[in-house]
């Protein structure tokens, strides 16, 4: 139905976004992909050029790069089990008919837009903090001895922050999804006999699946980047016993001006997104043909 | 639903919901006692009510100028938005009303790019801003936080335009309007709650954006996420400094929020979820 003229237009609209998108994506990761060949120190006037892979078995042979793979990963995965988990059973939970129902789901969504510094900062010194925070006033009163959270158990601790930070986003996805679950099914499978638990395994679970897809794959891009916590917690410490790969990447970029192997470990970091986004993308083009 | 419900599961229900809710709204709640607080109250162990001075508040203003970052947090955010808008509405616009064969790809593309790791290309960006003399500048930033979010502007406005019924552009058509008569008069009028949206939660994302505002800022463009990291390092007696500084950074965006939740599901879902 479109005519010549409209279709060009279109066209016409359309072009500033892509041309600035297409420029914001290609330029950077052009530079980042050079500088991951090159020998290159701001500091230092030597460059020796083109390097090959070497900055690749530099970053590689880092004993912090595995440590920051694994770190990310097991941030990565931990958050997402507890809050898949923990935003089904809250959901559930919410949904249940209940007096104050608003006013519960404002005060479970709250933490989703405390910006990530404020968030670390309450929880480091508020909460977890050994001589003054609420954990440990709690253990005090128990009799038991404080738990020094970022210097015995720093992944934890973030862990357990970035957790609190994406459990309302699950929660509220997952409720949404669980509210437009048609009540007359419910209803006939109660009729039929079916009991809470065999309503769940057959009617909400498989009506939930795919938002708990959607759930998982937004939450991995967000958690992959985990950034902000981990600076005005641990610092990656002790040591780099909670360093992650963006926050390795930007240490050796602007703390050790290593550019070449920052640069390599970027490029392994969008890879390593790739690979994610991979399996995002499909999810979401699937929702589109709907 | 015609479900009888008993008082007792109601009642069981609602204590339940209760507490898991005020437990996870604790350390917000806690904050914002705190922060109340003098400094030597806030170290005493654990008291739910405070004495009720606005020392804090005054302090943290005095010292480090708290309404500065503030201003620059709001500027950030609403322009950013506000440019993504200008750029995102026509793309959004013609996708959803006069596809073509690669619409589909465009968008999958667009939202792509909002995969690519920010570390990634955090020294190229480092590299051009400072090339550029864009370092700590607001307008830098402001574009730069448009260009994370464009994306995700695009396409909440894809979703919500989408939704618009195409006869009526049909029909505003066949009585002789012209493109930018239908935009102007039709749709516009349709379109403008999908917009406030996106404007909405655009305005959230971008005020809580803590990559690039602390790395790309030193003083002058500097917004809240700077303001806030620079208490990373403990200053003496600073928790209830600490919690009026962060009381101030969150609750103008807490209660926009609030204002917010349906669109928050449909916004960061890509209209997956609704």
């Amino acid at each position: 139905m479109a005519t010549q003229q409209t279709r060009s237009l279109a066209r016409f609209m359309m072009a500033p976004s892509v041309v600035l998108l297409f420029v914001w994506m290609i330029v950077p990761l052009v530079i980042t992909l050079w500088f991951s060949f090159q020998q290159y120190n701001p500091l230092n006037p030597i460059r020796d050029g083109f390097v090959g892979f070497s900055n690749y078995a530099l970053f590689y042979s880092n004993p912090a790069f595995l440590q920051s793979i694994l770190n990310t990963l097991v941030l990565v995965g931990s958050v997402l089990l507890i809050t898949v988990i923990g935003g089904i059973l809250l959901a559930l939970l919410i949904d249940q008919p209940m007096w104050g129902q608003g006013i519960v789901r404002i005060l479970v969504i709250s933490p989703f837009f405390v910006m990530p510094p404020v968030a670390a900062l309450v929880w480091k010194n508020m909460i977890m903090h050994p001589q003054y925070g609420v954990f440990a006033d709690i253990a005090r009163f128990l009799g038991a001895q404080p738990i020094d959270w970022f210097g015995q158990h720093p992944m934890m601790a973030i862990i357990i922050i970035v957790a609190w930070q994406w459990l309302p986003f699950a929660t509220l996805i997952l409720l949404t999804a669980l509210q437009s679950l048609d009540g007359e099914q419910k209803e006939a499978a109660e009729m039929d006999g079916a009991g809470f638990v065999s309503r769940f395994i057959y009617l909400t679970l498989p009506h939930m699946s795919r938002a708990i897809t959607v759930v998982i794959l937004i939450q991995t891009i967000f958690l992959l980047s985990v950034y902000a916590e981990i600076l005005v917690t641990t610092n990656g410490g002790p040591g780099y016993a909670s360093t992650n790969l963006p926050f390795l990447v930007y240490q050796k970029a602007l703390l050790e001006f290593k550019i070449g192997q920052a640069s390599a470990g970027g490029v392994i970091a969008v890879i390593l997104a790739n690979i994610v986004a991979f399996f995002a993308m499909r999810a979401v083009g699937k929702n589109l043909d709907k | 639903m015609a479900r009888a419900v008993t008082t007792q599961h109601k009642v069981i229900a609602t204590g339940a919901a209760w507490i898991v809710a005020l437990l996870i709204f604790f350390p917000i709640l806690y904050t914002i006692i705190t922060s109340f607080k003098s400094e030597q109250e806030a170290i005493q162990g654990f008291a739910l009510i405070p004495s009720g001075t606005f020392e804090s508040y005054t302090e943290v203003q005095a010292q480090s100028g708290y309404f500065k970052f503030f201003f620059n947090s709001v500027l950030l955010s609403v322009g950013s938005t506000i440019l993504a808008l200008i750029v995102a509405v026509p793309a959004a616009w013609s996708m959803a009303f006069s596809p073509g064969k690669r619409t589909k790809d465009i968008l999958m593309w667009m939202l792509s790019t909002k995969m690519m790791p920010a570390v990634a290309v955090l020294f190229p960006i480092y590299l051009i801003f400072r090339d550029t003399g864009l370092l700590d500048s607001r307008i830098g930033l402001m574009v730069m936080l448009m260009l994370i979010n464009l994306p995700i502007v695009i396409w909440m406005l894809y979703t919500y335009f989408r939704e618009i019924p195409g006869e009526i552009l049909e029909a505003a058509r066949m009585d002789g309007a012209t493109l930018w008569g239908e935009i102007a008069y039709v749709l516009t009028p349709m379109a403008v709650p999908g917009i406030a949206s996106t404007m909405l939660l655009n305005i959230i994302l971008a005020w809580n954006e803590a990559f690039w505002t602390i790395r790309l800022t030193t003083t002058e463009a500097a917004p809240l996420t700077a303001f806030i990291s620079s208490f990373s390092s403990p200053q003496g007696l600073f928790w209830a400094k600490l919690s009026a500084a962060s009381t101030l950074a969150i609750a103008p965006i807490l209660i926009m929020g609030w204002f917010s939740q349906k669109q928050l599901v449909r916004g960061l879902t890509f209209g997956a979820v609704k």
